[in-house]
């Protein structure tokens, strides 16, 4: 690596590959429990492993951002970080505080959680994704401005690209959305207003800076192709991410009380919503295409290219499917979108955040890329996960229609449960594409201890 | 994208286009905030619908159920619970948690004190009053 404090990424990515086995764990239990349902109850009931599934994936792709911030900025200004120390520090608490948080979750009632940690005093718990206690949403406030603090610096002393100011902007806004989790009105319909501004605003909007930030910096890496060409398709990309995705929020706000014009917004804007991640595909093939030398580092090309048609299909083509105000009335809160979500987190996040480890952490370990056995190895665990995330969208796509057909559009509808007896086999086969999931993903673990001739001792 | 589309060009975009969307985001949260008191029956919060959706909350009711369609996918929607079962059905059917029905899903027993359930169903009667453009489809939701 080019500077000695880039090596504090390394804890930071071992910690995200660590929670990330943790979530699919908890996935493949709230997916038997969806089939057989007392699976585990009542010691983990269905609520709790999903909290843990949902809020494990959140932290690790945050330990993923963070790691290759502080992998990216040092590089892209050309000096060694601002305070390393800083960043160590952070890591630890983070991690402390996440794990906390987890076992808080498995080990006491959630109301008993509730009232240990202070929401008498401010109520923000019990609403989806943001779950942590209070103390711990105080803790990821606090982590994220040191780490903020911290880039910022690194930044300001050296060379400001436009990479990494993209990375900034989307992490200095993820922070500020984030804000929005302290703020619950007994109101539920602005309660839920509110609240899609740090979802949505997070995942279809600063996000989106932040994976397009990471990729770009991968691709020039590894294509060599000129800057200023990658970072003019940087600046259109996050426009039309954020042109679109500012006002898509409006297809949250289709039937939970707010106003009918939203149908249109909504409905309208996040059709455009596809346009910056189809950009991206075309982005990153076209970017290989050119490529002005081969980098030994195969295995991270493949990640970079996969992440492009991945997020494009998963949040792009899904989240269409089901975005329209007049198809949304019948498929809102159904298995059409835990499909969408399961395939665009995958897609876009999970996949950029593993791109990046994927270029980092040879490097980190002194090497420019793995041997070729290690990157087979890898690159089989790219299509093991990557099919086996297609078969769980498709699936579930199928539960969903089926759903949706049983339960909303039919002249006799079934109830809730009677519908979900009717979707058995679907999940049955969703249960089963996730195991595939989880060899692929002990596969990916498998190569970074499989040794072999390592290519280029330096970058 | 060479020639006369420069990179400052994009940024300026980026930045003009940002800017300009934010704001017209801004300018229709404020016109529904003006527009809500007409939707969201704001008139029928009261202590006790207030206290309810504190026990919706510590107990992460969401964390299986959806309300307004937002929330977990595994067990029924509960915005409009109220119309489709009524306020005697939903205390009982709390109370009565878990079924213990081998195989099938589990809902837990929370617990809660006879006041804590009626809070809990003005919450329910006050969701299912919400304008909410004749969202669910029907009434199983």
């Amino acid at each position: 690596m080019q500077y000695k404090s880039q090596a504090v990424a390394m804890p930071y990515f071992i910690a995200a590959i660590g929670l990330f086995v943790g979530q699919i764990i908890f996935g493949l239990i709230m997916g038997l429990q969806y089939v057989v349902g007392d699976f585990l109850f009542p010691e983990i009931p269905f609520n709790v492993a999903r909290m843990v599934h949902t809020n494990l994936l959140i932290v690790w792709l945050l330990f993923g951002f963070m790691g290759a911030a502080y992998y990216l900025v040092p590089e892209e200004a050309e000096t060694e970080l601002y305070s390393p120390k800083l960043a160590l520090a952070m890591f630890w608490i983070f991690l402390i505080a996440g794990a906390l948080t987890i076992v808080g979750y498995l080990l006491v009632p959630y109301s008993t959680l509730a009232s240990m940690t202070g929401n008498d005093i401010l109520a923000t718990m019990g609403r989806e994704f943001l779950e942590q206690p209070l103390i711990t949403k105080i803790g990821i406030v606090v982590v994220a401005l040191a780490f903020l603090f911290n880039i910022t610096m690194t930044m300001l002393k050296g060379r400001k690209t436009v990479i990494s100011i993209v990375l900034l902007l989307g992490l200095w806004g993820l922070a500020i959305f984030f804000l929005f989790s302290f703020y619950n009105p007994t109101n539920l319909v602005r309660d839920k207003f509110y609240w899609w501004w740090v979802v949505h605003l997070w995942v279809e909007g600063v996000w989106e800076l932040i994976m397009a930030a990471m990729l770009a910096f991968v691709l020039i890496k590894v294509t060599g192709v000129d800057r200023e060409v990658i970072e003019k398709w940087l600046y259109v990309i996050i426009t039309m991410a954020l042109v679109s995705g500012i006002i898509g929020t409006g297809h949250h706000y289709f039937w939970i009380g707010t106003p009918e014009y939203w149908q249109w917004w909504g409905s309208i804007f996040s059709s455009l919503e596809p346009i910056p991640f189809f950009a991206m595909t075309v982005f990153a093939f076209n970017m290989v295409n050119r490529r002005r030398r081969e980098h030994p580092n195969k295995a991270a090309v493949l990640w970079a290219l996969g992440t492009g048609v991945m997020a494009f299909l998963g949040a792009g083509v899904w989240g269409f499917l089901h975005t329209l105000a007049p198809v949304n009335y019948y498929t809102h809160g159904s298995q059409i979108t835990a499909a969408h979500g399961h395939m665009a987190f995958y897609g876009a996040y999970v996949m950029v955040v593993i791109t990046m480890i994927s270029y980092a952490m040879p490097i980190l370990r002194g090497r420019a890329a793995n041997s070729t056995k290690a990157q087979v190895v890898e690159m089989w665990s790219f299509w093991l996960m990557t099919i086996a995330m297609v078969f769980i969208t498709l699936f579930l796509t199928a539960a969903g229609i089926l759903q949706v057909w049983l339960q909303r559009v039919s002249d006799t509808p079934m109830s809730f449960m009677a519908t979900q007896d009717q979707l058995t086999l679907f999940f049955w086969m969703r249960e089963w594409a996730g195991v595939m999931f989880f060899i692929g993903l002990l596969t990916y673990l498998a190569s970074f201890f499989i040794k072999g001739e390592a290519k280029g001792v330096k970058a | 994208m060479s020639g006369i589309f420069t990179k400052s060009m994009a940024r300026n975009i980026f930045y003009g286009g940002t800017v300009f969307f934010f704001l017209l985001f801004l300018a229709l949260t404020f016109d529904t905030e003006r527009e809500l008191p007409n939707r969201d029956n704001r008139a029928a919060i009261t202590p006790a619908v207030a206290a309810g959706k504190h026990v919706w909350e510590v107990n992460n009711c969401l964390g299986c159920h959806t309300l307004l369609g937002e929330g977990a996918y595994f067990a029924p929607e509960l915005g409009n619970v109220y119309t489709r079962r009524g306020g005697d059905f939903i205390k009982a059917w709390i109370q009565a948690m878990p079924t213990g029905a081998p195989g099938r899903r589990q809902m837990p027993q929370f617990n809660l004190t006879e006041e804590e359930l009626d809070n809990l169903v003005e919450f329910f009667k006050y969701t299912a009053e919400i304008n909410t453009a004749n969202w669910p489809p029907n009434i199983e939701g």
